[in-house]
């Protein structure tokens, strides 16, 4: 689905990534750990063609991303739903309507005006905020908003870098929920975090392969997580 | 992207309520367009009317000259009228010639009015008497009659319009010339502005662009969401500003007779279509210009 084979990266003359090798199969939750810096937001970027890396290989959907072309590289993110820490918005359009972009930019119009819509809405537990700005919403709301901006074409693939930094630990549980909801639903989850409570909550409910990256390179985490 | 593609032009008119409402309102740039576009296209209906009214003068004016010459016979008064009917007869038999006529006192009167007044005696004054001649097919040989001519008839020299044709007729088709050149040129300008503007458009609204391509929009959409709204700015804008320049050169004061080329001034008959192109025109500049910036400025925001 989406494979980093030895890859590096380097930005600015230094190596930032170094050797990495991950292979995100159908339906498996993973964590990605490590300090700040460290270069967790950059592999996720590697991950949905949104960096080039400067050696090996990154195959998303089996195709190497240096062989794709920007269409290509558009019709993978609507495979792959991506959720940032500071999610951004269309902040003229209300919030139906940034959810729904997906789908409109996909051409799916009827979609984005449907029942789903609201379904996913209420999935959120954003229905009573459909027609607010976003700029009028809360963290918490914001980041709910994402996700179902993130999932609404269905995607194979759920990255989240930092999905719950800016939100407090209730609604970041609710946010975890969500996500845990996806992966049952057999979606691949990747979360870039420093939240080990989060990590911890979460191999409560799943079962979640945790990596860290130090030194430039990827490994299994210890035991204690 | 591809360089030119006829989806892209069918959704210009077709519409997308959703791609075009992902590119944010901005007021300025919209009004800026739209007046730019109305100005420049109520300065393309002037040079229009002026290239169109130049080259109906240039044809008037070579067609009228050319299929005309002069006879003048300049003698004493006494042998002036037997002059002229030698000459008359020396060009009833002159290939290419329809008609030929001498001007009556009348006529030369009427002609020197401007200078001497209504009440020239001119059978008393050593004018020259006029010969109207008017040619047929391809007109006369004037090497030809001017040898025939001062072989019967010392007092004639033949006039036949060429000196004062050409350069009135270079001078019109210079107009006409500059005319065109100030449309192309107003063109070229509603070019630079709209690539000016929808660059600026482009630059304002790098995270709009990053939020689209985040959620999969290819970049076709997102060219089509500005193209779309610039062209329709450029319609709109040089459409009100064509209909403004029309009526303006209908409110053109009449000069009558003594205004002389000011009187031609406009359109005549057909003509009349010619600047209903401006807006089109217009419209197609924006189109390329404003596809050829997102062009760019999506390449460069990878």
């Amino acid at each position: 689905m989406i494979e980093l084979e030895n890859v590096a990266y380097s930005y600015g003359g230094g190596e930032l990534l170094s050797d990495i090798t991950l292979k995100l199969a159908p339906g498996s939750f993973h964590f990605l750990t490590g300090p700040s810096g460290a270069g967790k937001t950059t592999l996720m970027k590697l991950c949905y063609g949104a960096l080039l890396p400067t050696a090996g290989h990154v195959r998303l959907f089996n195709t190497d991303v240096r062989e794709m072309g920007r269409d290509d590289i558009a019709m993978v993110r609507r495979r792959v739903g991506v959720v940032h820490q500071d999610v951004k918005f269309l902040d003229h359009l209300p919030l139906t309507e940034n959810v729904a972009l997906p789908l409109s930019v996909a051409g799916r119009h009827a979609e984005a005006a449907g029942t789903d819509l609201e379904e996913l809405m209420s999935w959120v537990g954003l229905t009573h905020r459909a027609g607010a700005l976003p700029p009028e919403l809360s963290g918490g709301e914001r980041q709910r908003a994402a996700l179902a901006r993130a999932v609404i074409m269905s995607p194979d693939v759920i990255l989240a870098d930092e999905p719950t930094g800016n939100i407090d630990w209730e609604m970041s549980q609710r946010l975890l929920h969500l996500l845990i909801e996806l992966n049952r639903m057999g979606k691949t989850v990747l979360i870039a975090t420093h939240d080990l409570g989060l990590i911890r909550a979460t191999k409560a409910h799943v079962q979640a392969r945790v990596l860290r990256i130090a030194n430039r390179r990827i490994q299994l985490a210890g035991a204690d997580l | 992207m591809k360089r030119f593609d006829l989806g892209i032009l069918r959704a210009i008119f077709k519409g997308d309520r959703q791609a075009d409402r992902v590119v944010p309102p901005s007021g300025f740039t919209a009004q800026l367009t739209l007046f730019a576009a109305g100005a420049m296209a109520f300065l393309a209906v002037f040079a229009l009317a002026l290239s169109l009214a130049s080259g109906r003068l240039a044809k008037v004016w070579g067609q009228e000259l050319a299929q005309s010459a002069t006879v003048r016979i300049v003698a004493p008064l006494d042998q002036r009228a037997a002059q002229t009917e030698a000459a008359l007869k020396v060009l009833e038999t002159t290939k290419g010639v329809a008609s030929a006529r001498a001007l009556t006192d009348a006529e030369q009167e009427a002609l020197l009015a401007p200078w001497f007044g209504p009440e020239l005696a001119i059978d008393s004054l050593p004018v020259p008497r006029l010969i109207e001649v008017v040619e047929e097919g391809a007109g006369l040989d004037p090497v030809g009659l001017r040898l025939r001519l001062s072989a019967e008839v010392p007092g004639a020299v033949l006039d036949d319009h060429s000196r004062w044709r050409a350069p009135l007729v270079a001078a019109a088709s210079r107009l006409r010339l500059l005319g065109w050149l100030s449309t192309l040129l107003i063109a070229t300008a509603v070019g630079a502005m709209v690539t000016l503007a929808a660059q600026a458009a482009l630059a304002a609204n790098a995270q709009v662009i990053a939020v689209l391509r985040l959620v999969g929009a290819k970049d076709d959409y997102i060219a089509r969401a500005f193209i779309r709204r610039f062209t329709l700015r450029a319609l709109l804008g040089s459409a009100v500003g064509t209909v403004l320049g029309m009526t303006a050169v209908i409110l053109l004061p009449d000069a009558g007779e003594a205004g002389g080329f000011l009187t031609g001034l406009g359109f005549a008959g057909a003509d009349w279509l010619v600047p209903l192109l401006v807006p089109v025109l217009i419209g197609a500049v924006a189109f390329i210009a404003t596809g050829a910036a997102a062009r760019r400025t999506l390449r460069e925001l990878t």
